[in-house]
């Protein structure tokens, strides 16, 4: 186990070199001259210039790229313009946000899609499966922000059943003490009950406007795989046995059944950082996400260059455990001992 | 001896794209205690179909249509599906062609004789993996505490029908179905495996059904034999008499077909014309007489089918 993670890491540093590469010229073929952005509108050329030095930005690319290399090794992601505070300590502070919203969205949709692909392929055209088809059907076609407004219009603005869409918690509490940087988690561990359920208020509808985004995609291949397991052969012979439908359906058929559930899981949690970023705008949610986009509006290179670095080790780590999972799975995965 | 299996008058139909398939139209036949039936037939003739109907796993699409299926006294037909689900494993189980693909690949094989012995009680969970060791030894594996804990893909095809042996005959059946069991495995694997199955059902008086197209396994291991063509039972008897002098033109085409010793390839015959449609047979009509070389005007008539029993007798107007 441990020799593949070892494996897995090692064949991970060069796609993060890359990254680390592709970000870095990017960032810099983006139009705008930060220098005159931070300089402001009455600054002279004098002052742009004094700016660009203090920046480093009038050196050469090659000698800029030496430099930010050599500062990333020492885990020094730069400073945000913009803010003046360094890249580090604001996406550690922000990481949770987007962590908690994508993982409960994650989290509400398996939960959804998995006994609805489990029930429609046990009962065939039952009223579960075509439930399951309608919800297929309608996922794909939304958009996630278009979901994000039609919700926060609807139970919001409507029914005025959810709160302000307008970050994590309302103004009126304070965060809970921080352990996790999971508002639900930290919460939980302060025994502060009000606190919970005024952040799962805020919670609600992002995570929803996710899962929605997420429940297409998980519930079909449950379903699709779930079918394919069921007429197999071995599913035959544990019927012949007479283990009871339960043990059939979970123990034998689930299962087997979810080892391309969790490919597909992969997919839906990379897709899932990329959606992030409208739904944090449109949540007004301070995660990551929104992080960028406010520092590519103000061609802002160092969060921008933190940003794609960190989803970059995100989407390694998420191909390592989706692999460990595998493993776990699937004996015939699993390296000879 | 006492009769343990009555299929009696049964029709199964199965409903598809393309209309409703007759798979089985009155098949009678009966296996006493102890005995042991050959259901032999071409590609197609409704052999597993019969078997799947009296363990009561027919795919959802297939149905029942008529008569009835008693198992030591029970009717399977009127059962619930509950009383079936006891039955299946403890009183009657079943064993597969294609033993890989029959076993869950991946659970260990240990755990698979394990989930049977628990489902049907009187185990306590902590010795059911002994059990299972113990069960894998009678079949014949070696290192049978090692190999317990082994995954399907892990093991050869001989030692996966062994392992299937196993679960089948865990809880000591007095019925074990055995649908093309030999299939898929070397000749000398093929007859171990029979061999074992013989030995095993010998020794705990278990009767058993072999589906085969194989008429010389057949008859080396079979009492009697029930030859089915196109969902119906053509010809049924002790197995020495039927092969001797086969009365129905089909059985008489498939020894034929049939490779024997002293009997070259070059003059075996193949059985001419193909099986009819099962989806637009006329009801209760020779489903042959398209096929067959003895067929007279009288042959469109319907035909009686043969009441299940032990006696020799065949379903034709003009018997060889
Ligand atoms: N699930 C199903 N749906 C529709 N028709 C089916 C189904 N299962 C079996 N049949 C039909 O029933 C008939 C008998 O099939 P069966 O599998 O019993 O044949 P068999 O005698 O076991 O053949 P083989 O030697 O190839 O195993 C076939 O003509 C087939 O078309
Ligand atoms: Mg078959």
């Amino acid at each position: 186990m441990l020799t593949l993670i070892g494996r897995r890491l090692a064949a991970a540093i060069p796609s993060v070199i890359g990254v680390v590469v592709v970000t870095f010229v990017l960032t810099r073929a983006l139009p705008g001259d930060p220098a005159a952005y931070f300089a402001g509108p009455n600054a002279d050329a004098k002052a742009i210039a004094e700016i660009r030095t203090a920046l480093g930005l009038d050196r050469s690319l090659p000698e800029q790229f030496v430099r930010y290399v050599g500062d990333l090794l020492r885990g020094d992601l730069g400073q945000s313009l913009s803010t003046g505070r360094p890249v580090l300590v604001e996406l550690a502070s922000r990481l949770p946000a987007s962590l908690e919203l994508t993982l409960l969205g994650l989290v509400i949709s398996l939960a959804i899609a998995l006994p609805l692909g489990i029930l429609a392929a046990t009962r065939p055209n039952s009223w579960v499966d075509h439930l399951c088809r309608v919800i297929v059907t309608l996922g794909v076609s939304m958009p996630t922000f278009f979901t994000g407004l039609v919700l926060v219009y609807v139970f919001y603005f409507l029914l005025g059943w959810s709160p302000a869409p307008l970050g994590r918690l309302d103004a009126f509490f304070s965060s809970p003490p921080d352990r996790t940087g999971l508002y639900l988690v930290d919460s939980l561990l302060a025994g502060d009950a009000e606190t919970f359920v005024a952040a799962a208020g805020q919670l609600v509808l992002p995570a929803a406007t996710l899962a929605i985004f997420t429940l297409a995609p998980l519930a079909r291949m449950t379903r699709a795989s779930m079918l394919a397991v069921l007429s197999a052969d071995f599913i035959r012979t544990a019927r012949a046995s007479g283990l009871s439908g339960g043990t059939v359906v979970f123990a034998y058929a689930f299962r087997n059944a979810m080892l391309p559930v969790v490919t597909t899981l992969g997919m839906v949690f990379s897709f899932l950082l990329g959606a992030n970023v409208l739904v944090e705008k449109v949540f007004a949610w301070p995660g990551i996400g929104s992080y960028a986009i406010e520092a590519l509006i103000a061609a802002d290179y160092a969060p921008i260059q933190g940003f794609v670095l960190t989803m970059a080790l995100l989407y390694v780590v998420l191909n390592l455990s989706i692999d460990l999972l595998y493993g776990i799975i699937d004996p015939r995965l699993e390296p000879a001992a | 001896m006492s009769e343990l299996l009555r299929v009696e008058n049964l029709s199964v139909a199965f409903r598809t794209r393309g209309g409703i398939v007759r798979a089985l139209e009155t098949v009678s036949f009966s296996i006493a205690r102890g005995e042991t039936v050959a259901l032999v037939g071409e590609s197609g003739s409704g052999k597993s179909v019969t078997a799947y109907a009296a363990m009561g796993i027919l795919d959802p699409a297939g149905q029942v249509t008529g008569g009835r299926i008693v198992f030591d006294g029970i009717d399977l037909t009127e059962a619930s599906e509950r009383e079936i689900e006891d039955l299946r494993g403890r009183e009657m189980s079943m064993i597969f062609q294609n033993p890989r693909a029959a076993l869950n690949p991946i659970r260990r094989i240990g755990t698979q004789i394990a989930d049977v012995l628990l489902r049907h009680g009187n185990i306590r969970r902590a010795d059911a993996p002994a059990e299972a060791v113990r069960l894998l030894a009678q079949v014949g594996i070696p290192d049978p505490a090692r190999r317990s804990r082994a995954y399907p893909f892990e093991l050869s095809g001989g030692m996966c029908q062994r392992v299937m042996i196993a679960i089948a005959l865990a809880c000591a059946p007095s019925l074990l179905i055995a649908d093309e069991p030999t299939t898929g495995l070397d000749v000398t694997t093929q007859a171990v495996a029979m061999d074992l199955v013989r030995d095993l059902a010998r020794e705990r008086q278990m009767a058993t059904l072999l589906i085969t197209h194989d008429l010389a396994l057949a008859s080396e291991y079979c009492d009697r034999v029930v030859v089915m063509h196109a969902g119906h039972v053509v010809e049924s008897g002790p197995v020495a008499e039927l092969l001797a002098a086969p009365r129905h033109p089909y059985t008489a085409r498939l020894l034929a077909a049939t490779p024997r010793p002293g009997i070259a390839l070059g003059d075996l015959a193949a059985i001419p014309g193909e099986l009819p449609d099962l989806r637009r047979a006329a009801a209760g009509v020779c489903r042959f007489a398209g096929r067959c070389d003895r067929r007279r005007d009288d042959c469109a008539g319907s035909l009686p089918p043969i009441p299940p029993g032990p006696l020799h007798d065949a379903a034709c107007w003009n018997p060889l």
